[in-house]
């Protein structure tokens, strides 16, 4: 299977400071790929390479098969790219509703059909409720679980989840995970996420990729991942799991 | 054409610049460390001029004497003023404090018209009209005694600063806000210092201007939009931006005062502030953020 | 349309029919100084929506809308004097100028990341710099001035603009409700969704794929051509242009007042704030010449006070609040 998301030799700099250094991964489409590792690896540098936040200083990343690396982000969400962002950003004076309508409005023009799919979305992340809410007054499990119905609405191809677990409690995380593994099913989506909840990564992922102060450690299906002695050394520490 | 004449020119422009440059410095104090959009500046610039020549008429003493209280005076009203009024505003969205401010700026240059009408009220100094020779030169001994006036206060606030406790506190929350907070740093007070001694500077600068121009409500707005101008073109977060942003701005309106017109001068600022706002937003000395 | 009427609540359509229905008959029993306020509310009301599109909904500061109000009067003006060209006609000059300036300013500011105080800057350097320009440009009247002059043989053209206060009166009246209906349409569209993402986050709108420098672009395009219009009405019904007056950051700020104390990013704000600021400031021209006070600065004291009052106490503005106690909620903004 030909990869959806083809990252070859990516470098980025920041003023002296090597956050990723030349990481090559393939993800095919459909599939569900981890990206762990310790603070400061460069995971989000990664994600927001990808995303278009900043073009990277070297490599290619390319989509579907077309270099993207050095589109806007706007532009990479047109392609069928979306993100969620570490610390949540919903857009605090909308109401949920209105948060998840910016995303559908990308796709679909009439404002009308637009409602429609995100009422869909809004109860398939259980927010339908909570829908004329204020982004500003929710929990932070509602709020991320927006950003990830906000996300969806703009009908992507591929999905970066960047530490979207963070802060929930275990109940919660299997709620997210259960979400996440159905909208795979359902709809082919393809889930690049970052996490250090190593509970959502073996429930989820099919691969796994470690970062470490920028570089790809390893590489493999998470069983392999969490026995290999780099990456336990690097990040997971002897007595996990 | 001849160069003398130019470069008469260009030194007057240096001396007031440097004058603009010491106001300026207030407002990049509060700027840079507060973060407060201080529309009011050229209001408060023309109080003090009021202030200045009041105590001229009233006690005879001279404006480069006056600075030092009316800079004490103003101090305590920044300091006042912040911790009353302006605190609540810090990290409000930006036109929430803009509209404050020029709320202030409306009532306080209003109230001057009220108290002295629009006319000018000139400063008739004891030197106001002698210049120094120097060679081919003639530079008004007015604006001498104002730009040696600016760049004391200037240096005096630069120590501050540099090596003072206080004023390495001070420069700690500009730098680093939360990190200011989470070693102790009481940030009330050190904002309200840092209002006050903006106002300081504006205050100074305010008397220091009185031997060079006429006490006028008008001129407010058009100190605000210098200040601003200098601020940015200078580079916001360095003193001494402010002070070679004043120099700029002094030369470039007295060049332009020459060749064109005078009501034409500011016109050219705006143009620089424009060019510099583009093409190289942290100004000439300010740091990259 | 229908969707907009509907979206009201049923006392609001209720008290809006009444307010209109007032608004159109006043004139028969109001004396021309009265009409002459009505105007300049009806004229805050306007431009200060055009603003609020700007500033409320795409959150972009502008403090120098004067010089699009400005331009738009004295291109009609000019084309009137020079050339006898009608404002119906001279408008769409004014718009296609004050627009291209607005583009100007938006391509500077959004091409090269300007933003908040700094693109309020950029805003105020444009206004004065235009203002001085037209200060010292001779076939613009320069500092002196430009006159319309009043011809009473020709003073009932309403085609050109030339009539009594009825004429500018409902004029007034019809751009203020314009505006509103404008932006309820506006609000309720895609790019009104798009411009509120973008005031809220630009970095979330940009990765829901939103491209925030055309979405801009297309606020500051629209508040200028709206602002232009503006311009024109006044220009023609003072008969006058000073770019010391045109152009002043002293107007743009007058712009800004209804909007902001009525409410920013609503509908009914802009058009709160005038009925509130504009009467209240005659009032206190009136009341300072009753007390024989002489003051000249007495009025602007009273809005810079208001404006403090305002912004510290109800920084979400009058109408809000007035909404709430009217119990006229509204489900969106």
């Amino acid at each position: 299977m030909t990869a959806l998301l083809a990252i070859e030799g990516v470098t980025k700099r920041f003023r002296g400071v090597l956050a990723v250094d030349d990481v090559t991964l393939a993800v095919p489409e459909g599939s569900i790929f981890a990206v762990i590792g310790p603070n400061g690896a460069g995971k989000t540098t990664l994600f927001n390479t990808i995303a278009g936040v900043f073009a990277p200083d070297g490599g290619t990343i390319s989509f579907a098969g077309n270099r993207i690396d050095k589109l806007p982000s706007n532009q990479i969400c047109v392609r069928g790219i979306a993100r969620t962002f570490q610390v949540v950003r919903p857009f605090p004076a909308l109401s949920v509703e209105e948060n998840v309508l910016v995303g559908a409005l990308l796709r679909r023009r009439d404002i009308r059909a637009a409602r429609e799919r995100v009422h869909a979305l809004l109860e398939r992340l259980d927010l339908f409720d909570k829908r004329r809410q204020r982004a500003a007054n929710l929990t932070l499990p509602d709020r991320k679980r927006l950003e990830v119905a906000r996300a969806l609405a703009t009908e992507p191809r591929l999905l970066l989840l960047d530490e979207v677990m963070a802060g929930l409690r275990p109940t919660e995380t299997d709620r997210m995970v259960a979400t996440l593994r159905q909208i795979n099913r359902d709809s082919g989506l393809t889930i690049v996420l970052i996490e250090h909840v190593m509970r959502a990564v073996m429930a989820l992922a099919s691969r796994v990729l470690v970062l470490d102060h920028g570089t790809a450690i390893a590489e493999g299906a998470p069983e392999a991942i969490v026995r290999d002695p780099a990456v336990v050394q690097s990040y997971l520490g002897a007595e996990t799991l | 054409m001849n160069l003398a004449i130019v470069a008469n020119v260009v030194i007057q422009g240096v001396l007031t610049g440097l004058v603009y440059g010491l106001m300026a410095l207030g407002l990049s104090v509060i700027f840079g460390v507060v973060r407060v959009v201080n529309f009011a500046h050229g209001e408060f610039a023309v109080v003090a001029m009021y202030a200045a020549y009041l105590l001229f008429v009233t006690l005879g003493l001279d404006p480069i004497v006056a600075l030092l209280p009316i800079a004490a005076a103003f101090f305590l009203i920044g300091y006042v003023l912040q911790t009353v009024l302006i605190n609540r505003f810090v990290g409000r969205a930006e036109h929430e404090q803009f509209i404050l401010l020029v709320g202030l700026a409306i009532v306080i240059v209003n109230g001057l018209l009220m108290i002295f009408g629009p006319d000018a009220r000139p400063t008739n100094l004891s030197y106001s009209f002698d210049s120094y020779a120097i060679g081919p030169l003639f530079v008004d001994k007015a604006r001498v005694y104002a730009a040696v006036g600016a760049l004391v206060v200037a240096a005096a606030l630069f120590g501050f600063f540099r090596y003072t406790a206080t004023g390495t506190a001070i420069r700690a929350c500009a730098d680093n806000l939360t990190g200011a907070a989470v070693v102790g740093l009481d940030i009330r007070r050190l904002y309200a210092l840092t209002f006050g001694l903006g106002l300081a500077c504006v205050g100074a600068a305010g008397a220091l201007m009185v031997p060079i121009a006429d006490a006028s409500p008008l001129l407010s707005q058009a100190f605000t939009l210098l200040a601003f101008t200098i601020v940015i073109i200078g580079g916001l977060g360095s003193m001494a931006g402010a002070l070679v942003g004043g120099v700029a701005i002094g030369v470039s309106e007295a060049l332009a005062s020459f060749f064109t017109a005078p009501s034409m001068k500011s016109m050219f600022s705006f143009a620089l502030l424009v060019a510099v706002l583009v093409l190289r937003p942290h100004g000439l000395m300010g740091r990259r953020t | 349309m229908r969707d907009l009427w509907s979206a009201v609540p049923r006392r609001g359509r209720v008290i809006l029919v009444v307010w209109i229905a007032l608004l159109i008959g006043a004139p028969a029993v109001l004396d021309r100084y009265l009409i002459s306020i009505f105007i300049l509310i009806f004229y805050f009301a306007y431009v200060g929506q055009a603003w609020n599109l700007m500033m409320g909904f795409a959150g972009q500061l502008s403090l120098g809308h004067a010089l699009y109000a400005g331009l738009g009067g004295y291109v009609a003006a000019m084309l009137w004097f020079y050339f006898g060209i009608g404002p119906w006609l001279g408008v769409f000059a004014g718009i296609a100028v004050a627009v291209a300036f607005g583009a100007a300013i938006g391509w500077l500011g959004f091409r090269f990341g300007i933003e908040g105080v700094y693109f309020a800057l950029l805003t105020i350097a444009f206004a004065e710099f235009t203002r001085i320009a037209f200060d010292n440009m001779a076939f613009t009247g320069g500092a002196g001035g430009l006159f319309l002059l009043y011809d009473a043989q020709r003073s009932h053209e309403w085609w050109n603009l030339r009539g009594g206060p009825l004429l500018f009166y409902y004029l007034g009246l019809a751009l203020a409700v314009g505006a509103a209906i404008l932006t309820a349409w506006l609000s309720r569209s895609r790019i009104g969704y798009q411009w509120l993402a973008v005031r809220e986050d630009q970095q979330a709108a940009l990765a829901l794929g939103i491209d925030a420098f055309r979405v801009k672009m297309i606020a500051v395009l629209i508040s200028s051509g709206m602002t232009a219009i503006g311009g024109v009405l006044l220009a023609f019904y003072y008969n006058n242009l000073f770019p010391a007056q045109a152009f002043d950051i002293g107007r743009s700020i007058e712009i800004i007042l209804a909007p902001v104390i009525g409410g920013l990013g609503t509908i009914f704000g802009p058009i709160v704030g005038a009925f509130i600021l504009t009467p209240l400031g005659e009032g206190l021209i009136a009341l300072t010449a009753i007390l024989g006070i002489n003051a000249p600065g007495a009025k602007a004291v009273f809005y810079g006070l208001t404006l403090m009052a305002i912004i510290s106490l109800r920084p979400d503005g009058v109408w809000p609040w007035l909404r709430k106690m009217l119990r006229l909620e509204e489900t969106d903004s």
